[in-house]
Protein backbone atom coordinates (compact mmCIF):
# COMPACT_ATOMS: atom_id res chain seq x y z
CA UNK A 1 0.00 0.00 0.00
CA UNK A 2 1.01 3.44 -0.83
CA UNK A 3 1.52 6.12 1.27
CA UNK A 4 -1.11 8.18 2.31
CA UNK A 5 -1.88 11.57 0.89
CA UNK A 6 -2.07 14.49 4.32
CA UNK A 7 -3.50 17.74 4.06
CA UNK A 8 0.13 18.93 4.68
CA UNK A 9 1.06 17.99 1.77
CA UNK A 10 -1.96 18.85 -0.31
CA UNK A 11 -1.65 22.18 0.67
CA UNK A 12 2.03 22.42 -0.55
CA UNK A 13 1.09 20.68 -3.95
CA UNK A 14 -1.58 23.69 -4.79
CA UNK A 15 0.73 26.21 -3.45
CA UNK A 16 3.26 24.70 -5.96
CA UNK A 17 0.55 24.05 -8.81
CA UNK A 18 -1.77 27.14 -8.57
CA UNK A 19 -0.23 29.46 -6.12
CA UNK A 20 -2.17 31.02 -2.79
CA UNK A 21 -5.12 33.60 -3.02
CA UNK A 22 -3.91 36.91 -1.44
CA UNK A 23 -6.19 37.13 1.64
CA UNK A 24 -5.95 33.62 2.19
CA UNK A 25 -4.40 31.53 5.30
CA UNK A 26 -3.86 28.02 4.25
CA UNK A 27 -1.95 27.24 7.15
CA UNK A 28 -5.44 27.95 9.42
CA UNK A 29 -8.14 25.32 9.84
CA UNK A 30 -9.18 24.62 6.11
CA UNK A 31 -10.01 20.77 6.17
CA UNK A 32 -13.48 21.93 6.12
CA UNK A 33 -13.17 25.14 4.08
CA UNK A 34 -14.35 24.73 0.43
CA UNK A 35 -11.87 25.32 -2.16
CA UNK A 36 -14.29 28.24 -3.31
CA UNK A 37 -13.65 30.35 -0.26
CA UNK A 38 -9.71 29.00 -0.65
CA UNK A 39 -9.71 31.03 -4.31
CA UNK A 40 -8.78 27.64 -6.08
CA UNK A 41 -11.10 26.92 -9.34
CA UNK A 42 -11.58 23.78 -10.78
CA UNK A 43 -8.46 24.11 -13.43
CA UNK A 44 -6.47 24.26 -10.02
CA UNK A 45 -8.17 21.36 -8.69
CA UNK A 46 -7.08 19.41 -11.80
CA UNK A 47 -3.76 20.58 -11.57
CA UNK A 48 -3.27 19.58 -8.19
CA UNK A 49 -5.28 15.90 -9.09
CA UNK A 50 -2.52 15.49 -12.03
CA UNK A 51 0.44 16.62 -9.46
CA UNK A 52 -0.98 13.87 -7.14
CA UNK A 53 -1.47 11.35 -9.82
CA UNK A 54 1.99 12.05 -10.45
CA UNK A 55 3.43 11.50 -7.12
CA UNK A 56 1.05 9.01 -5.28
CA UNK A 57 1.35 6.26 -8.80
CA UNK A 58 -2.73 6.46 -8.46
CA UNK A 59 -5.79 7.03 -10.85
CA UNK A 60 -8.16 9.56 -10.21
CA UNK A 61 -11.08 10.75 -12.33
CA UNK A 62 -11.19 14.77 -13.60
CA UNK A 63 -14.69 14.27 -12.15
CA UNK A 64 -13.71 12.95 -9.09
CA UNK A 65 -11.16 15.92 -8.62
CA UNK A 66 -13.55 18.48 -8.95
CA UNK A 67 -16.34 17.28 -7.61
CA UNK A 68 -15.12 17.57 -4.57
CA UNK A 69 -15.51 20.57 -2.40
CA UNK A 70 -13.23 20.83 0.33
CA UNK A 71 -10.19 19.31 1.03
CA UNK A 72 -11.44 16.74 3.87
CA UNK A 73 -13.50 15.14 0.63
CA UNK A 74 -9.93 15.31 -1.52
CA UNK A 75 -8.08 14.08 0.97
CA UNK A 76 -10.73 11.04 1.36
CA UNK A 77 -11.03 10.33 -2.42
CA UNK A 78 -7.24 10.22 -2.77
CA UNK A 79 -6.73 7.77 -0.03
CA UNK A 80 -9.86 5.73 -0.39
CA UNK A 81 -8.22 5.33 -4.36
CA UNK A 82 -4.64 4.86 -2.36
CA UNK A 83 -6.23 1.81 -0.11
CA UNK A 84 -7.64 0.11 -2.82
CA UNK A 85 -4.24 0.28 -4.89
CA UNK B 1 -21.31 64.15 -33.88
CA UNK B 2 -19.70 61.08 -32.58
CA UNK B 3 -18.58 61.18 -28.92
CA UNK B 4 -14.94 61.64 -28.35
CA UNK B 5 -12.66 59.08 -26.71
CA UNK B 6 -9.66 59.91 -24.68
CA UNK B 7 -6.87 58.50 -23.22
CA UNK B 8 -6.21 58.91 -19.46
CA UNK B 9 -3.76 56.45 -18.84
CA UNK B 10 -0.42 55.07 -19.79
CA UNK B 11 1.06 51.49 -18.66
CA UNK B 12 4.39 50.69 -20.41
CA UNK B 13 7.09 47.66 -20.73
CA UNK B 14 9.59 48.07 -22.99
CA UNK B 15 12.92 46.83 -23.81
CA UNK B 16 14.43 50.21 -23.26
CA UNK B 17 12.66 51.24 -20.25
CA UNK B 18 10.06 48.90 -17.66
CA UNK B 19 7.59 51.61 -17.07
CA UNK B 20 6.62 55.37 -18.56
CA UNK B 21 8.94 57.34 -16.92
CA UNK B 22 11.73 54.97 -17.27
CA UNK B 23 10.46 54.34 -21.16
CA UNK B 24 10.16 57.80 -21.71
CA UNK B 25 13.43 59.17 -19.90
CA UNK B 26 15.31 56.29 -22.82
CA UNK B 27 13.23 57.08 -25.79
CA UNK B 28 13.44 61.07 -25.72
CA UNK B 29 17.29 60.46 -25.09
CA UNK B 30 17.80 57.99 -27.84
CA UNK B 31 18.98 55.37 -25.41
CA UNK B 32 18.69 51.96 -27.21
CA UNK B 33 17.41 48.39 -25.62
CA UNK B 34 18.25 46.38 -28.38
CA UNK B 35 21.10 43.51 -27.17
CA UNK B 36 22.13 40.55 -27.52
CA UNK B 37 20.05 37.57 -26.68
CA UNK B 38 20.02 36.82 -22.89
CA UNK B 39 16.44 34.73 -22.12
CA UNK B 40 18.26 32.16 -24.25
CA UNK B 41 21.58 30.70 -25.66
CA UNK B 42 20.96 32.14 -29.75
CA UNK B 43 24.09 30.72 -31.08
CA UNK B 44 22.35 28.20 -33.18
CA UNK B 45 19.55 30.97 -34.46
CA UNK B 46 20.63 33.39 -37.64
CA UNK B 47 19.31 36.22 -35.80
CA UNK B 48 20.68 36.87 -31.98
CA UNK B 49 19.49 40.34 -31.22
CA UNK B 50 16.47 41.26 -29.33
CA UNK B 51 14.89 44.08 -27.42
CA UNK B 52 14.11 42.65 -23.67
CA UNK B 53 12.14 44.11 -21.40
CA UNK B 54 14.87 45.08 -18.28
CA UNK B 55 14.47 43.86 -14.50
CA UNK B 56 10.92 42.56 -14.94
CA UNK B 57 10.22 40.24 -11.68
CA UNK B 58 6.44 38.65 -12.48
CA UNK B 59 6.63 37.53 -8.51
CA UNK B 60 7.18 40.83 -6.82
CA UNK B 61 4.24 42.06 -8.58
CA UNK B 62 1.43 39.73 -9.30
CA UNK B 63 0.07 37.18 -6.67
CA UNK B 64 1.41 33.66 -6.87
CA UNK B 65 -1.89 32.62 -7.68
CA UNK B 66 -1.66 33.99 -11.08
CA UNK B 67 2.12 33.02 -11.65
CA UNK B 68 1.48 29.30 -12.62
CA UNK B 69 -1.40 29.66 -15.00
CA UNK B 70 0.56 32.93 -16.94
CA UNK B 71 2.59 33.41 -20.05
CA UNK B 72 5.52 36.53 -19.64
CA UNK B 73 3.20 38.28 -21.79
CA UNK B 74 0.29 37.85 -19.63
CA UNK B 75 2.15 39.05 -16.85
CA UNK B 76 3.81 42.01 -18.73
CA UNK B 77 0.56 42.89 -19.67
CA UNK B 78 -1.45 42.48 -16.25
CA UNK B 79 0.96 45.09 -14.47
CA UNK B 80 0.99 46.83 -17.85
CA UNK B 81 -2.73 47.23 -17.10
CA UNK B 82 -2.30 47.85 -13.17
CA UNK B 83 -0.05 50.59 -13.69
CA UNK B 84 -2.22 52.14 -16.68
CA UNK B 85 -4.73 52.09 -14.10
CA UNK B 86 -3.01 53.40 -11.33
CA UNK B 87 -1.98 55.85 -13.73
CA UNK B 88 -5.58 57.32 -14.60
CA UNK B 89 -6.79 57.21 -11.16
CA UNK B 90 -9.35 54.12 -11.84
CA UNK B 91 -9.87 52.01 -8.90
CA UNK B 92 -12.12 49.56 -11.05
CA UNK B 93 -13.52 48.14 -7.52
CA UNK B 94 -15.27 51.39 -7.47
CA UNK B 95 -16.69 51.54 -11.00
CA UNK B 96 -19.97 49.35 -12.48
CA UNK B 97 -18.26 45.93 -13.60
CA UNK B 98 -20.44 45.98 -16.98
CA UNK B 99 -19.04 49.64 -17.50
CA UNK B 100 -15.62 48.49 -18.01
CA UNK B 101 -14.03 46.63 -20.81
CA UNK B 102 -11.11 44.95 -22.13
CA UNK B 103 -10.00 45.10 -25.77
CA UNK B 104 -6.07 44.03 -26.60
CA UNK B 105 -4.38 43.38 -29.58
CA UNK B 106 -2.05 39.83 -29.93
CA UNK B 107 0.31 38.28 -32.23
CA UNK B 108 1.35 34.90 -31.52
CA UNK B 109 -0.08 34.37 -27.81
CA UNK B 110 1.87 32.76 -24.90
CA UNK B 111 5.04 30.81 -26.53
CA UNK B 112 6.94 30.53 -23.68
CA UNK B 113 4.41 29.03 -21.64
CA UNK B 114 3.30 26.63 -24.27
CA UNK B 115 6.76 25.66 -25.30
CA UNK B 116 7.68 24.69 -21.60
CA UNK B 117 4.30 22.35 -21.94
CA UNK B 118 5.32 21.21 -25.19
CA UNK B 119 8.60 20.03 -23.77
CA UNK B 120 6.47 18.13 -20.99
CA UNK B 121 4.41 16.42 -23.39
CA UNK B 122 7.22 15.15 -25.05
CA UNK B 123 9.68 14.50 -22.97
CA UNK B 124 7.54 13.28 -19.70
CA UNK B 125 3.98 12.38 -21.03
CA UNK B 126 0.56 13.87 -21.35
CA UNK B 127 -0.34 13.45 -17.61
CA UNK B 128 2.27 16.15 -17.25
CA UNK B 129 0.85 18.97 -18.63
CA UNK B 130 -0.75 21.49 -16.66
CA UNK B 131 -4.47 22.30 -17.45
CA UNK B 132 -3.72 25.96 -17.72
CA UNK B 133 -1.96 25.14 -20.65
CA UNK B 134 -5.38 25.51 -22.03
CA UNK B 135 -5.68 29.37 -22.40
CA UNK B 136 -2.07 30.52 -21.33
CA UNK B 137 -1.18 30.28 -24.90
CA UNK B 138 -4.08 31.69 -26.41
CA UNK B 139 -4.76 35.21 -28.13
CA UNK B 140 -7.55 36.38 -26.20
CA UNK B 141 -5.79 35.40 -22.48
CA UNK B 142 -4.70 39.04 -21.98
CA UNK B 143 -7.95 40.51 -22.37
CA UNK B 144 -9.17 37.92 -20.26
CA UNK B 145 -7.10 37.78 -17.59
CA UNK B 146 -7.02 41.53 -17.31
CA UNK B 147 -10.65 41.67 -17.15
CA UNK B 148 -11.10 39.03 -14.11
CA UNK B 149 -8.04 40.86 -12.07
CA UNK B 150 -10.13 43.92 -12.61
CA UNK B 151 -13.38 42.75 -12.21
CA UNK B 152 -13.98 44.03 -15.83
CA UNK B 153 -17.66 42.44 -17.55
CA UNK B 154 -18.28 44.73 -20.14
CA UNK B 155 -17.43 44.33 -23.77
CA UNK B 156 -14.03 42.48 -24.37
CA UNK B 157 -12.05 40.40 -26.91
CA UNK B 158 -8.74 40.21 -28.69
CA UNK B 159 -7.58 41.28 -32.45
CA UNK B 160 -4.92 39.66 -34.00
CA UNK B 161 -3.59 41.47 -36.99
CA UNK B 162 0.35 41.76 -36.48
CA UNK B 163 1.55 45.02 -36.08
CA UNK B 164 -1.63 46.47 -37.40
CA UNK B 165 -3.74 44.93 -34.84
CA UNK B 166 -2.09 47.17 -32.14
CA UNK B 167 -4.35 49.65 -33.79
CA UNK B 168 -7.40 47.92 -34.86
CA UNK B 169 -7.81 46.90 -31.23
CA UNK B 170 -7.28 50.92 -29.89
CA UNK B 171 -10.10 51.63 -32.48
CA UNK B 172 -12.64 49.01 -31.62
CA UNK B 173 -12.25 50.18 -27.77
CA UNK B 174 -12.86 53.73 -29.57
CA UNK B 175 -16.17 52.09 -30.99
CA UNK B 176 -17.12 50.20 -27.66
CA UNK B 177 -16.96 53.53 -25.92
CA UNK B 178 -19.00 55.11 -28.71
CA UNK B 179 -21.85 52.61 -28.30
CA UNK B 180 -21.95 53.58 -24.37
CA UNK B 181 -19.75 51.64 -22.50
CA UNK B 182 -17.43 54.53 -19.91
CA UNK B 183 -14.42 52.52 -19.98
CA UNK B 184 -11.83 50.35 -22.22
CA UNK B 185 -8.59 48.98 -21.24
CA UNK B 186 -7.17 48.48 -24.54
CA UNK B 187 -3.56 48.63 -26.32
CA UNK B 188 -1.40 45.30 -26.15
CA UNK B 189 1.94 43.35 -25.04
CA UNK B 190 3.65 40.48 -27.05
CA UNK B 191 6.83 38.66 -25.71
CA UNK B 192 7.90 36.05 -28.01
CA UNK B 193 11.50 35.43 -26.91
CA UNK B 194 11.88 32.15 -26.33
CA UNK B 195 13.15 29.26 -28.92
CA UNK B 196 10.02 28.38 -29.97
CA UNK B 197 9.07 31.80 -30.41
CA UNK B 198 12.13 32.72 -31.94
CA UNK B 199 12.08 29.69 -34.26
CA UNK B 200 8.27 31.09 -35.46
CA UNK B 201 9.51 34.28 -36.65
CA UNK B 202 12.75 33.50 -38.43
CA UNK B 203 9.88 31.80 -41.07
CA UNK B 204 8.80 35.88 -41.90
CA UNK B 205 12.62 35.83 -43.20
CA UNK B 206 12.35 39.89 -42.12
CA UNK B 207 14.89 39.46 -39.08
CA UNK B 208 17.59 41.24 -39.05
CA UNK B 209 20.61 38.75 -38.87
CA UNK B 210 23.16 41.49 -37.93
CA UNK B 211 25.37 40.83 -34.85
CA UNK B 212 26.10 45.01 -34.25
CA UNK B 213 23.23 46.13 -31.96
CA UNK B 214 23.88 49.50 -33.63
CA UNK B 215 23.54 48.52 -37.13
CA UNK B 216 20.32 46.22 -37.17
CA UNK B 217 17.64 47.61 -37.41
CA UNK B 218 17.84 50.30 -39.49
CA UNK B 219 14.69 51.39 -41.62
CA UNK B 220 14.79 54.07 -44.27
CA UNK B 221 18.67 53.80 -44.40
CA UNK B 222 20.57 52.28 -47.37
CA UNK B 223 21.79 49.34 -44.70
CA UNK B 224 18.38 48.35 -44.08
CA UNK B 225 18.29 44.70 -43.64
CA UNK B 226 15.22 43.28 -41.86
CA UNK B 227 14.36 43.83 -38.14
CA UNK B 228 15.45 43.09 -34.53
CA UNK B 229 11.90 41.41 -32.93
CA UNK B 230 11.54 43.04 -29.12
CA UNK B 231 9.23 42.30 -26.59
CA UNK B 232 6.38 44.49 -24.44
CA UNK B 233 4.21 46.83 -25.67
CA UNK B 234 1.65 49.43 -23.76
CA UNK B 235 -1.58 49.10 -21.99
CA UNK B 236 -3.70 52.53 -22.41
CA UNK B 237 -6.87 53.75 -20.52
CA UNK B 238 -9.42 54.73 -22.84
CA UNK B 239 -12.43 56.56 -21.73
CA UNK B 240 -15.65 58.42 -23.10
CA UNK B 241 -14.65 62.43 -23.13
CA UNK B 242 -17.64 63.19 -20.71
CA UNK B 243 -17.02 60.51 -18.58
CA UNK B 244 -13.33 61.61 -17.82
CA UNK B 245 -14.59 64.88 -17.66
CA UNK B 246 -17.31 64.55 -15.10
CA UNK B 247 -14.26 62.47 -12.91
CA UNK B 248 -11.75 65.32 -13.06
CA UNK B 249 -9.34 62.96 -14.57
CA UNK B 250 -5.94 63.87 -16.42
CA UNK B 251 -6.22 63.20 -20.22
CA UNK B 252 -3.55 62.82 -22.47
CA UNK B 253 -5.33 62.82 -25.42
CA UNK B 254 -8.07 61.88 -28.01
CA UNK B 255 -8.01 59.19 -30.20
CA UNK B 256 -9.23 61.47 -33.20
CA UNK B 257 -9.08 58.95 -36.68
CA UNK B 258 -8.77 55.37 -37.72
CA UNK B 259 -8.24 54.28 -40.79
CA UNK B 260 -7.50 50.45 -42.14
CA UNK B 261 -7.25 48.85 -45.23
CA UNK B 262 -5.65 45.84 -46.62
CA UNK B 263 -3.47 45.65 -49.31
CA UNK B 264 -3.91 44.05 -53.63
CA UNK B 265 -2.93 40.86 -53.90
CA UNK B 266 0.70 40.36 -54.43
CA UNK B 267 1.73 40.66 -57.90
CA UNK B 268 -1.36 42.16 -59.06
CA UNK B 269 0.13 45.48 -59.66
CA UNK B 270 -1.80 47.48 -57.39
CA UNK B 271 -1.02 50.50 -55.46
CA UNK B 272 -0.13 49.11 -51.83
CA UNK B 273 -3.16 50.94 -49.56
CA UNK B 274 -1.25 52.27 -46.75
CA UNK B 275 -1.49 55.73 -48.45
CA UNK B 276 -5.49 54.76 -48.31
CA UNK B 277 -5.23 54.19 -44.53
CA UNK B 278 -3.54 57.09 -43.08
CA UNK B 279 -6.35 59.21 -45.82
CA UNK B 280 -9.37 57.56 -44.25
CA UNK B 281 -7.66 58.40 -40.66
CA UNK B 282 -7.06 61.97 -41.60
CA UNK B 283 -10.94 62.22 -43.20
CA UNK B 284 -11.79 60.06 -39.45
CA UNK B 285 -10.06 62.82 -37.61
CA UNK B 286 -11.38 65.91 -39.68
CA UNK B 287 -7.67 66.60 -39.83
CA UNK B 288 -5.82 67.98 -42.85
CA UNK B 289 -2.94 66.58 -43.20
CA UNK B 290 -0.74 69.99 -43.16
CA UNK B 291 -2.07 69.70 -39.53
CA UNK B 292 -0.05 66.68 -38.50
CA UNK B 293 2.70 67.57 -36.91
CA UNK B 294 4.56 64.44 -36.57
CA UNK B 295 4.24 61.15 -37.70
CA UNK B 296 5.33 57.86 -35.50
CA UNK B 297 6.13 55.25 -38.78
CA UNK B 298 6.21 51.72 -39.50
CA UNK B 299 9.22 51.62 -40.74
CA UNK B 300 9.72 47.76 -41.48
CA UNK B 301 12.99 48.17 -42.18
CA UNK B 302 12.87 45.75 -45.54
CA UNK B 303 13.79 48.50 -48.80
CA UNK B 304 10.77 47.63 -50.55
CA UNK B 305 8.53 48.21 -47.27
CA UNK B 306 10.37 51.17 -46.27
CA UNK B 307 9.98 52.41 -49.84
CA UNK B 308 6.45 51.77 -49.76
CA UNK B 309 6.03 53.84 -47.01
CA UNK B 310 8.03 56.53 -47.87
CA UNK B 311 6.00 56.53 -50.83
CA UNK B 312 3.09 56.53 -48.98
CA UNK B 313 3.85 59.50 -46.33
CA UNK B 314 5.13 61.79 -49.45
CA UNK B 315 2.08 61.13 -51.38
CA UNK B 316 -0.28 62.54 -48.32
CA UNK B 317 1.69 65.09 -46.89
CA UNK B 318 4.30 65.88 -49.56
CA UNK B 319 8.02 65.34 -50.04
CA UNK B 320 9.90 66.41 -46.18
CA UNK B 321 6.61 68.12 -45.42
CA UNK B 322 6.25 66.54 -42.09
CA UNK B 323 8.69 65.41 -39.23
CA UNK B 324 8.61 61.64 -39.46
CA UNK B 325 10.36 59.43 -36.47
CA UNK B 326 10.69 55.76 -35.81
CA UNK B 327 11.60 55.55 -31.95
CA UNK B 328 11.28 51.78 -32.37
CA UNK B 329 14.44 52.01 -33.67
CA UNK B 330 15.68 51.49 -30.18
CA UNK B 331 12.87 48.83 -28.65
CA UNK B 332 13.12 46.33 -32.08
CA UNK B 333 9.52 45.58 -33.54
CA UNK B 334 7.13 44.22 -30.61
CA UNK B 335 4.51 43.03 -32.98
CA UNK B 336 0.86 44.12 -31.55
CA UNK B 337 2.78 45.77 -28.52
CA UNK B 338 4.50 47.97 -30.76
CA UNK B 339 1.52 50.92 -32.35
CA UNK B 340 0.26 50.89 -28.67
CA UNK B 341 3.49 51.78 -27.97
CA UNK B 342 3.82 54.56 -30.20
CA UNK B 343 0.43 55.71 -29.14
CA UNK B 344 2.34 56.66 -25.46
CA UNK B 345 5.45 57.85 -27.09
CA UNK B 346 2.85 60.57 -29.14
CA UNK B 347 1.06 61.52 -25.92
CA UNK B 348 4.08 61.79 -23.75
CA UNK B 349 5.85 63.79 -26.66
CA UNK B 350 2.94 66.06 -26.92
CA UNK B 351 2.95 66.30 -23.56
CA UNK B 352 6.73 67.20 -23.55
CA UNK B 353 6.86 69.46 -26.96
CA UNK B 354 9.44 66.93 -27.86
CA UNK B 355 9.64 64.79 -31.21
CA UNK B 356 11.65 61.55 -29.79
CA UNK B 357 14.60 60.18 -32.21
CA UNK B 358 15.57 57.38 -34.69
CA UNK B 359 18.27 55.97 -33.64
CA UNK B 360 21.30 54.35 -35.55
CA UNK B 361 19.30 55.92 -38.82
CA UNK B 362 21.06 57.75 -42.13
CA UNK B 363 17.88 58.03 -44.38
CA UNK B 364 18.14 57.59 -48.21
CA UNK B 365 17.56 60.55 -49.86
CA UNK B 366 15.42 60.03 -52.16
CA UNK B 367 12.55 58.55 -49.93
CA UNK B 368 11.94 62.31 -49.38
CA UNK B 369 11.59 62.07 -45.84
CA UNK B 370 12.16 64.57 -42.84
CA UNK B 371 13.41 61.59 -40.33
CA UNK B 372 14.19 63.03 -37.01
CA UNK B 373 17.41 61.14 -36.73
CA UNK B 374 20.57 61.46 -33.71
CA UNK B 375 18.83 63.80 -31.63
CA UNK B 376 15.50 64.25 -30.25
CA UNK B 377 13.78 67.61 -31.81
CA UNK B 378 11.37 69.98 -29.85
CA UNK B 379 8.40 71.24 -31.53
CA UNK B 380 5.21 71.83 -30.56
CA UNK B 381 2.74 69.04 -30.71
CA UNK B 382 -0.98 68.92 -30.90
CA UNK B 383 -1.75 66.36 -33.82
CA UNK B 384 0.40 62.90 -34.10
CA UNK B 385 0.10 60.16 -36.81
CA UNK B 386 0.62 56.86 -36.06
CA UNK B 387 1.29 54.08 -38.98
CA UNK B 388 1.43 50.07 -38.35
CA UNK B 389 1.26 47.40 -40.81
CA UNK B 390 1.29 43.37 -40.36
CA UNK B 391 2.67 41.25 -42.42
CA UNK B 392 0.12 39.46 -44.98
CA UNK B 393 -1.00 42.99 -45.95
CA UNK B 394 -2.78 44.83 -43.20
CA UNK B 395 -2.46 49.12 -42.87
CA UNK B 396 -3.55 50.92 -39.86
CA UNK B 397 -3.13 54.29 -39.26
CA UNK B 398 -4.60 56.60 -36.17
CA UNK B 399 -4.34 60.18 -35.79
CA UNK B 400 -4.53 61.41 -31.98
CA UNK B 401 -4.76 65.02 -30.63
CA UNK B 402 -3.20 66.45 -27.89
CA UNK B 403 -5.94 67.52 -25.07
CA UNK B 404 -4.34 71.49 -25.04
CA UNK B 405 -6.05 71.16 -29.07
CA UNK B 406 -9.00 71.93 -27.48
Amino acid sequence: MSELLTLTQLKQILREVAGADEGVNLDADILDTSFQELGYDSLALLEAGSRIEREYAVSLDDSTITDVTTPRALLDVVNAALTRA
Amino acid sequence: MTAAVVVTGLGVAAPNGLGTRAYWAATRAGKSGIARITRFTPDQYPARLAGEVPGFVAEEQLPSRLLPQTDRMTQLALVAADWALDDAGIRPQDLSAFDMGVITASFSGGFEFGQGELANLWGKGSQYVSAYQSFAWFYAVNSGQISIRNGMKGPSGVVVADQAGGLDAVAQARRQIRKGTNLIVSGAVDATICPWGWVALQSSNRLSTCEEPALAYRPFDEGARGHVPGEGGAILILESASAARARGARVYGEIAGYGATFDPRPGSGGEPALRAAIELALVDAGVAAAEVDVVFADAAGEPELDRAEADALAAVFGPRAVPVTAPKTMTGRLYSGAAPLDLAAAFLAMEEGLIPPTVNVDPVAEYQLDLVVSAPRPAELRTALVVARGHGGFNSAMVVRSDRAE
